[in-house]
């Protein structure tokens, strides 16, 4: 289970500073999968790279604390401190754009072999790698491929092979299928959505797409200018959304079939994508675990 | 009824690799296509990357010149053999948006100068005229003329100079836009302020759209025709709502059953965690 404390987060810009997370206060259960939500500059990318603990100058953590609860490869427990240490192993990353992450002058095979502390035995390495790509729709031949050699998918599955190669307890995929198209990202997708369940780990899905959100996700994560607007359960956050923001983000794409929005011109869409909303840090359950910044109910009331 | 947009039997065939070993790949494969209506339409093209559906986009645009065949515009041939050779009136007929407006335009010139341009050289305005037309056209896309002039691109956000570049695209007067993922690139909240825009384009200022997506649920919303690219073929062409209701070819069904929607799961999704 990961905690985080109060959690703010900032830039630093010339003699200015940018809270770019501020105040994110959340517990996250272990064996989930949680989708964040929210529109650029909300903060989840930040966010997750907090949560990896790759804090790097100019962003700073300006309050607050992460407790990862989880253990590392040496069986210590992982800290903001040491978490550096567990990258791969305990916890791993998809990057954005990751179909554009891996080195592109060296082998596939070299990468496999190329983190702090893997296994000496490099041979024997990159024997289960062969075997584990294999699993994951892959060719063998992939592995003594460059990247360039590789189509999209096949780059963002070895992306996925690469972060799950460990089994860690927690991986961040931070718009995992934002490149591919509609067919090869459902396959990856699928294939996410299998190994969690065979790793009964947890993963952090960043999306733009509530469809995939809806797919993918247990939990529902949605953020607004830095701060937590609503996290619960997808079932609960899609079927009754509590915060305009979140119900915004739902209605906001059109459904093929679903005719309502063709004639009356989804225009509470498009105003909706331009509209302010004030997000209190502080978060009421209004349901067994569904929570929403605070304001958000009684400001409708009044609207309604 | 009027002839908007037909392509006869367009081919394009880029070669791959070296000068001798050169490999053809064929981009476009026979692709004929024709709509006439009496009302301005949208037309979406959807496919796979790879499909061809952005060199059926630079076809139409004059980027690329067909191997064979040719491409009519409300009458106009503007592409293949007996095309208007006249670059500025086919500027005046046919106007692309393009998929990453912080490419489209230069970083290191305010924006507003691409619309002058455009109201000078293509649509031939000097001075007061291409300034109102300006105006005007960045009114048309809900901006204010005072909050773009001296400009940097930078100072905008994706939504926003996704509108101007609209704005730039509606100056000369075009019959018909081709926009080539003119959303992707914008956040998903506000992309509907741009799709919602191209219907109001249509209905109100009465122009014709090709638009170029792989986002099969904005087609939908906002398309008239819909034509399906794989490997280079249109695979189906029809009606919007025909098509995606009942698809005929697999390869649709198969697009359609890809988009995640957040109505029925592809799988089940077993919560195992206890109490979160």
């Amino acid at each position: 289970m990961i905690r985080l404390n109060d959690l703010k987060i900032s830039y630093r810009l010339g003699t200015r500073t940018i809270d770019a997370v501020d105040g994110v206060t959340l517990t996250i259960p272990d064996n989930c999968v949680v989708g964040i939500a929210g529109e650029s500059g909300s903060g989840k990318s930040t966010l997750m790279k907090a949560i990896y603990g790759d804090i790097q100058s100019p962003m700073y953590l300006s309050r607050g604390s992460i407790d990862y609860g989880l253990k590392g490869a040496d069986g210590s427990p992982v800290t903001a401190e040491n978490v550096r240490k567990e990258w791969f192993k305990t916890i791993s990353y998809i990057p954005q754009s990751s179909m554009n992450s891996l080195n592109p002058v060296i082998r596939i095979r070299e990468q496999f072999i190329d983190f702090p502390g893997t296994d000496s035995n490099k041979k024997r390495v990159l024997e289960r790698a062969r075997d584990y790509i294999g699993k994951l729709g892959l060719p063998a031949e992939a592995m003594d491929s460059y990247p360039h050699q590789l189509s999209g998918g096949m780059r963002q599955r070895m992306m996925i092979a690469l972060a799950t190669f460990f089994q860690p307890e927690l991986i961040i995929a931070d718009e995992p299928t934002t490149a591919l198209d509609v067919v090869v990202q459902k396959d990856i997708l699928m294939l996410l959505m299998e190994l969690q369940e065979k790793m009964g780990n947890t993963i952090l899905v960043v999306s733009h797409d509530m469809g995939v959100h809806y797919q993918v996700t247990h939990k529902m994560l949605i953020m607004y200018a830095g701060r937590v607007v609503e996290y619960g359960d997808t079932d609960s956050v899609f079927a009754d959304p509590q915060h305009p923001y979140t119900k915004m983000l739902i209605d906001s794409l059109p459904t093929i079939g679903d005719d309502s929005m063709r004639g009356v011109m989804a225009s509470q869409a498009g105003a909706g994508g331009d509209r302010a909303y004030r997000v209190e840090p502080n978060l009421i359950e209004v349901k067994p675990g569904h929570f929403v910044a605070q304001p958000a109910r009684q400001k409708e009331e009044v609207l309604a | 009824m009027t002839l908007i947009l037909k392509t006869e039997n367009l081919n394009k065939v880029y070669r791959l690799g070296g000068f001798m070993r050169a490999k053809p790949i064929q981009a476009l494969n026979e692709v004929n296509i024709t709509v006439e209506s009496d009302k301005p339409v949208v037309i979406a093209v959807v496919g796979e990357s790879g499909s061809g559906k952005t060199t059926l986009a630079k076809t139409l645009l004059r980027l690329e010149a067909p191997t064979s065949g040719r491409v009519i515009v409300y009458d106009d041939v503007v592409a293949g053999p007996g095309a208007i050779p006249s670059r500025k009136s086919f500027l005046g007929l046919v106007q692309p948006i393009f998929q990453n407006p912080f490419e489209a335009f230069s970083r290191y010139r305010p924006v507003d100068i691409y619309l002058e341009e455009t109201a000078r050289r293509v649509a031939g305005m000097d001075g007061e005229a291409a300034e109102v037309a300006v105006a005007d056209a960045l009114k048309s896309v809900g901006l204010d003329y005072d909050q773009v002039r001296g400009k940097y691109t930078a100072q905008f956000s994706g939504g926003e100079l996704q509108r101007i570049s609209v704005a730039r695209a509606l100056i000369p007067n075009p019959k018909l836009i081709v926009a080539d993922e003119p959303v992707s690139m914008i956040d998903a909240s506000r992309r509907m302020i741009i799709i919602n825009l191209f219907k109001r384009l249509r209905d109100e200022a009465g122009r014709s759209f090709v638009y170029i997506t792989h986002d099969l649920a904005t087609a939908y919303y906002i398309s008239d025709f819909v034509a399906v690219m794989n490997k280079g073929r249109v695979v189906e062409f029809g009606p919007a709502r025909q098509v995606m209701s009942d698809p005929q070819h697999d390869y649709t069904r198969l697009l359609l059953s890809s988009i995640p929607t957040t109505t029925s799961r592809w799988r089940e999704r077993p919560r195992r965690v206890a109490n979160g």
